[in-house]
This record gives structure tokens, C-alpha cells and sequence, in this order.
């Protein structure tokens, strides 16, 4: 595409510049992350609340770049768990069915809440399994009767 | 519509039989603080609340609109965690989504009001005609005693829309029908104002969730609007804002200034005097709002924004004695901002007044 292309002078982000919110939200993120190594207190940013240019979200992620995890959950549409360059930067993106975005947020914590088993989807799966090996039994049980009986 | 069974349950009952895991709910409790525009650090009380909380049923009336709202409104549905949300209240009289109609859909209401009085929520679009009543009738029934029979057993009204909430449209100069607002008549009641011509989508869902989360009112401003949505400006929350700081102006549509993204404050726009949530939270699903499109805020939300003067003057032109000066002098201070503010809602009430009536001649000229 030819750089003079009106769509480019249209995107105000197309410089390599960092924009107005770009630097003061990392800063942000810089000061949780301290606060996480020091006294392992958690922060969330909701990236929706605050005023983005175009392409200035994608500005921070790229600058965020991306770790050593990656992690698609199936949850009312599904979501991305992906933590970034930087250890204990996490950036949760929630999509509906149509995987339009309905939300992102950087999660700065040591492992974001949405990733462990839930204590009550725990104690849900734990009484469905052993109902399901009880009906496994059972019809275990009623196939080796009927066997016995031919 | 939901049995009468249905109502009896929590939030937390009715996810759980729709067999969503503990990890959906925490995502759903995560975009619905996110939706209410609410701090991240609200998300587990919010979960808790959510999990407690009862079907309330909603009462749906729509007066003097061009459904231009209940478009808006379905717009929101297009995700599941808003779905979610409508499967949490019990919308039991909304006469252009029920499938029920004539005779059965306003036995519907009449068995909602009387079971739930003093509970329900009563949701207004459309503004009420009040010279004749029958400019706007439902069932044979004028809007004026529809809305004050529902109001009655109301626990709180929520006016969606700038017709419900000032008028709107329908009141425009000259006001052919003397349409009022919902706030116009009714004293003795709660009312939360959402305007917007129509409101952004998840503004109305977030209300609905505010109120069913906490069971009370959202924090209002002096219009009656929610704070956590209309508690900014355009203009303070826009992306363009540095532009105006530094006076960089767009002068045309189509001039260097409109390409390279500058400020469309002399194009007209609104952002100053308007508050809404539409650079933030934005439309179609976060994609964009009209000033990233490039066409200044019409000032949607505001009180008689169809009679403010010209869409496209900006607001320090239209009067001789607020002038050029100012737009020049704030431009290159942003502290001016306050005082311009005030400036401008002084023009705006200008241009109020000496609005002309538009004739057909003038139209053909």
C-alpha cells in the first residue's frame, strides 16, 4: 500500500511514536508490577475505561509482547489468558459467541483468578464423576447378569 | 416471558441450571463491572450480589419514539453474557418483542403490575404527548394514562432515550403535540434518565444490571443520569482532546487538519458540552464512536439538542457576543476549558431562543 494512501493519514497511530495514553498506562503496569514483587499485591486495569486512539491498545500490546503462556478458555464464548513479555503481566481478553471482544484487561498477578478450577466446578465435577462411575457399574453389573442368564 | 416459578430464583439458580460453570460466572461478573463502567477491585462483591440476586420483572412502555432505543437495545444482545442478563429479569410487557398481542399482551401487564406492586421496574421510551391525547394511544389507551397507571406500582422508572428523558424529537420547536418527559410528570418516583438518540446499548443493559445487582439507584448527576456513564464529556475522555490543547483545528471535512485526526470542535462538535460514555465504552461492540469516524458529537444526550443552533456551527459562532475570541483563547490553554464550558452552555441556550422556525420556503431556497 503506498504510504501516502488517505487511510494512513487517517490512522494518527501509523508513527512509531508512543501516544498520549500509551506511556502513562505502562508506567501504571510498571508500578503494579512492583508492587506484585514486593508485597504480592494483585492489580487489574480495565482497558475499556480508559480514553484509546486507534491502534494505540494494539500499541500496548505489542510493547507487552508475549511470554511463555497461552491459554484459550471455553466460557460463554471463549477467552484468552495470555501472559506477556514481562512475568506477572497478564492480558485477559473475554469475546461472546461471535468472538467480538466484550472486554480486555491487564491482570497484574501471579496466576489470573479465571485460570484455576473453581472450588465449586470442583465439587460439581467431583459428585458427576463418581455418579458417572456408579452408571458405568451399573450397567457393567446389568450386562454380566444378562450374560449369566443366556 | 418467565413462569412465575422463575422469579422465585436467584441470578445464581438460574446461571447454574443453564449449566454455567463458576469460571463463566466470574467472566460474566468481570464484563458486567467492566460494562458499568465499576473498578475491576468491585468484581467480587459484584459476583456476590449477582449470585443473590432476584428476577425482577421490567415493564416496558414505549410512547412518542421511533424504536430507534429497542434497536439500540437488542444491538446489545449480541453477546452471550447480555443475553444472560435477559434471561435474569423478567421482561413481561414490551410490546414490540413480546410475542403476545391486543387483548393477551395487556392482560400480560395488568397480571405483572398487580403481582409484583411496588417491585417492578418500569422502563419508558418515547415522550408523552399531553395537547391531545390522542396524538399517541396503545390499546385505546392515551400514553398520559398508561404511564401513570404503571408508574403507580412502580419501584423505580427508567426513561430510556432523549425523548422519555427531555422530550426529545417529538419536542422539538415547535412542539406540534406538547410532548413532555417522563420527569415532566412524574414527582413521587425514582427516575433514572439514559439519553442518547438512541443510548449506547450496553449503557441501557448496564443500568438494567446495576440495578439488579444492587437492588438501588446508580449514583446520579443533576439531570438524573447515571455517573458512571455520564459523569464526563466527550470532550474529556476523547482521543482527539490533545489536539484541541495544542489548537489544532479541523476547518472542513476534507482539509489536512480532518485528515491527520485533529479536533473537530469548529466543525461544530458537541463534545464540550455533552456527557456520555461514547469514547470509552464506544459503539458496535467497542469498534469505534462518531468523532473517530470523523464527524463531530451531535450532543445527543443533552437536553433539546434538536433546537441547539446548527449541527455543524461550532458553539462559540452562533452569537456575536461570545465570538472567535474564545475558541482562540481556550484553544491554547486547557485550563480555559471550565470557563469555555460555561460559555457554551450559554451560547447553546442563545441559539435555544433565538431559534427560528424552519418554513418550506427557506427549505426550497
Amino acid at each position: 500500500m503506498d504510504q501516502t494512501d488517505s487511510v494512513i493519514h487517517f490512522n494518527i497511530q501509523a508513527s512509531d511514536q508512543l501516544t498520549w495514553n500509551v506511556e502513562p498506562l505502562l508506567h501504571e503496569v510498571k508500578h503494579a508490577l512492583e508492587r506484585l514483587a514486593t508485597e504480592d499485591e494483585t492489580s487489574v486495569i480495565d482497558l475499556r475505561s480508559i480514553p484509546l486512539a486507534p491502534g494505540e491498545e494494539d500499541r500496548i500490546l505489542e510493547i507487552l509482547g508475549l511470554g511463555e503462556v497461552v491459554a484459550r478458555l471455553n466460557v460463554l464464548g471463549s477467552s484468552d489468558v495470555v501472559e506477556t513479555e514481562y512475568s506477572g503481566v497478564w492480558v485477559v481478553t473475554h469475546y461472546n459467541e461471535n468472538e467480538e471482544t466484550i472486554g480486555r484487561f491487564i491482570e497484574v498477578t501471579r496466576m489470573p483468578e479465571i485460570l484455576r478450577s473453581q472450588a465449586e466446578d470442583v465439587a460439581e465435577a467431583s459428585e458427576r464423576l463418581a455418579l458417572r462411575l456408579e452408571d458405568e457399574q451399573q450397567e457393567k453389573q446389568t450386562s454380566n447378569k444378562l450374560a449369566v442368564e443366556k | 416471558m418467565a413462569s412465575h416459578s422463575d422469579k422465585e430464583k436467584t441470578l445464581g439458580d438460574v446461571l447454574r441450571s443453564h449449566g454455567v460453570s463458576r469460571r463463566s460466572f466470574m467472566k460474566y461478573c468481570a464484563t458486567t463491572a467492566s460494562m458499568m463502567a465499576m473498578s475491576p477491585a468491585m468484581i467480587p462483591m459484584i459476583a456476590e450480589a449477582l449470585e443473590n440476586a432476584k428476577k425482577p420483572s421490567v415493564i416496558w412502555l414505549s410512547f412518542q419514539e421511533c424504536t430507534g432505543c429497542t434497536e439500540s437495545l437488542t444491538r446489545a444482545g449480541a453477546s452471550t453474557v447480555e443475553n444472560l442478563i435477559f434471561d435474569s429479569i423478567s421482561l413481561d410487557y414490551h410490546h414490540t418483542l413480546q410475542a403476545a398481542s391486543g387483548h393477551r399482551a395487556e392482560e400480560a401487564k395488568e397480571e405483572a403490575m398487580h403481582e409484583n406492586h411496588g417491585k417492578y421496574l418500569l422502563v419508558v421510551d418515547g415522550s408523552i404527548p399531553m395537547d391531545n391525547p390522542g396524538y399517541s394511544t396503545i390499546a385505546g389507551i392515551s400514553n398520559y394514562d398508561m404511564l401513570m397507571e404503571a408508574a403507580e406500582g412502580a419501584a423505580a422508572i427508567i426513561a430510556v432515550g432523549t425523548c422519555a428523558t427531555y422530550g426529545g424529537l417529538p419536542k422539538a420547536s415547535p412542539n406540534p403535540t406538547g410532548a413532555v418527559s417522563v420527569s415532566d410528570l412524574i414527582k413521587d418516583k425514582p427516575i433514572i434518565n439514559v439519553p442518547g438518540c438512541p443510548p449506547i446499548p450496553v449503557v441501557i443493559t448496564g443500568v438494567l444490571t446495576h440495578f439488579l445487582t444492587f437492588g438501588a439507584l446508580p449514583e446520579l448527576d443533576d439531570l438524573g443520569r447515571p455517573k458512571a456513564f455520564y459523569g464526563q464529556s466527550i470532550h474529556d475522555r476523547c482521543y482527539r482532546r490533545p489536539f484541541y490543547d495544542k489548537g489544532l483545528f479541523a476547518e472542513t471535512f476534507d482539509d489536512e487538519g480532518a485528515k491527520a485526526g485533529w479536533c473537530l470542535y469548529k466543525l461544530g462538535c458537541r463534545g464540550p458540552t455533552t456527557y456520555n460514555a461514547c469514547a470509552t465504552t464506544k459503539w458496535n461492540n467497542g469498534t469505534s464512536f462518531p468523532i473517530e469516524s470523523g464527524h463531530p458529537c451531535l450532543g445527543c444526550s443533552e437536553p433539546e439538542f434538536w433546537d441547539g443552533g446548527g449541527f455543524y456551527k461550532a458553539l462559540s459562532i452562533p452569537t456575536a457576543d461570545v465570538g472567535e475570541t474564545v475558541l482562540y483563547t481556550a484553544a491554547g490553554a486547557a485550563a480555559a476549558g471550565v470557563a469555555l464550558g460555561a460559555l457554551n452552555r450559554a451560547t447553546k441556550g442563545s441559539a435555544n431562543k433565538a431559534h427560528e422556525k424552519v418554513t418550506l420556503e427557506d427549505l426550497e431556497k
